[in-house]
């Protein structure tokens, strides 16, 4: 294999870390407030969010995505492909992080908030500066999972036409007659992501130690 | 949404051999996998470090890569090797070799949190390490490794949408083909959705109701 195709599985390898990344970053805002909507004391926000967490983390992520895909133009919206594909991965990752990320939420311990209400804290402030921080601190190692997970799903997204890693090898991999490299080196740059996700992850971790209950 | 029964009539059969399919490939892989984990885990447990080296790889390597790249190689790679498959072999095998990974490892957390006590005690009486690992190993991990277990089957039951990609004739690569004849795409994604969810909440609470069962049968207290 010739280090011109290298080259394109390389560029193309970062167009999936894009797509990953700000799928996990709208995840983690979506997550967040629907870990919070299944958490509320309000029935009807708790059953919305909990239904969601359910639908998005019971339904295969291949199929979500081809029903966004073709969903959203039956509805007149006309976007570009990446962006129905980026909505998809981001629906599916804020399940599983909103379920994270109510684990965290359920273990802030009570005291801390009783003594917040007691120096007046207003609710939005106990959220911002005791619930959010102890939450995330508890749920980054999943966190780090679950971007991990994300970068690999994301090879589904070659199915709607987004010419990412996987798309790329298998595209190169139909013109060159070479499937056996192509793959094995697109595999090997998913590791090598992976490792750097998973060595960013222990290294953040380390030096995040705020917040500590 | 024109509503025609005739037309379900007669897909009926189509649908059920491709709900078939997805159930087959399901079972066989879970099976699979949770057998070849089995052995992947013992063999890095007792095995020589010749061999638990290069099995501790194969499982990183798996388990950090994904899985569509994971049947590209086998299903359009395979030929070059001399390993051509069909594709519900592939798919299959593709599956089987997947969940090992994940299962091995499951299985190796199973192992480590069986007291050492019971092992050491098991070695006093002068059982051998064929009879350690029937007797008290695997009675033992059952209970501890259940919950994984039912979760890594789901995963795997949603894992077999992908291997319509390697055209294996099952739901998602039905559904989506008589979809797109009958443009009816969305709404026939959308039962396919359903259908997954209901199976998957199905193999949720199965699993929770077996837990609950066996739990009478848990000695090992943490």
């Amino acid at each position: 294999m010739s280090w011109k195709l290298f080259e394109l599985l390389v560029q193309a390898s970062f167009y999936t870390v894009q797509i990953s990344f700000i799928s996990i970053t709208i995840g983690l805002v979506i997550g967040t407030a629907v870990s919070a909507a299944s958490l509320s004391p309000n029935r009807a926000l708790s059953i919305s969010g909990r239904t969601f967490v359910s639908f998005f983390r019971g339904v295969p992520l291949l199929v979500q995505l081809l029903l966004i895909y073709n969903l959203l133009p039956a509805l007149g919206i006309n976007v570009p492909s990446v962006v129905a594909a980026i909505t998809g991965l981001s629906l599916c990752t804020a399940a599983y992080q909103a379920e994270n990320l109510r684990g965290g939420f359920q273990s802030v311990p009570r005291g801390l908030l009783e003594a917040a209400d007691m120096v007046g804290l207003s609710s939005f402030q106990q959220f911002r500066r005791i619930k959010a921080p102890i939450a995330l601190r508890l749920a980054l190692p999943s966190l780090v999972n679950e971007a991990i997970m994300i970068l690999k799903a994301s090879s589904l997204v070659s199915v709607v036409g987004i010419v990412e890693l996987t798309r790329m090898a298998q595209d190169l991999a139909a013109s060159t007659y070479r499937p056996i490299e192509l793959f094995s080196a697109a595999g090997l740059l998913y590791l090598i992501i992976n490792w750097l996700i998973a060595w960013g992850g222990s290294v953040f971790e380390r030096s995040f130690r705020w917040g500590r209950p | 949404m024109n509503f025609d029964t005739n037309l379900i009539v007669s897909m009926m059969p189509e649908l059920a051999r491709a709900f078939g399919v997805t159930l087959l490939t399901w079972l066989v892989g879970v099976i699979g996998a949770a057998i070849l984990g089995f052995l992947v885990a013992v063999a890095r447990r007792y095995g020589s470090p010749w061999l638990a080296y290069p099995l501790r790889l194969c499982v990183e390597v798996i388990r950090g890569t994904p899985f569509l790249i994971q049947l590209f190689l086998l299903y359009y790679g395979g030929p070059f090797i001399g390993l051509s498959l069909d594709p519900i072999p592939a798919g299959l095998l593709g599956l089987a070799v997947y969940g090992a990974a994940y299962f091995s490892e499951i299985f190796r957390a199973g192992f480590e949190a069986v007291p050492p006590g019971h092992v050491e005690a098991a070695e006093c009486v002068g059982l051998n390490r064929r009879q350690i690992i029937q007797r008290i190993l695997i009675p033992e991990m059952t209970m501890l490794v259940l919950p994984a277990s039912v979760n890594m089957a789901i995963v795997l039951l949603k894992e077999t949408a992908v291997l319509s990609i390697i055209t294996v004739p099952e739901l998602t690569l039905v559904i989506s083909a008589i979809g797109s004849q009958q443009y009816a795409f969305v709404e026939s994604l959308f039962l396919l959705a359903l259908f997954y969810w209901g199976l998957v909440e199905l193999s949720g609470r199965l699993g929770r109701h077996m837990e609950a069962r066996l739990s009478k049968y848990r000695f090992v207290t943490a």
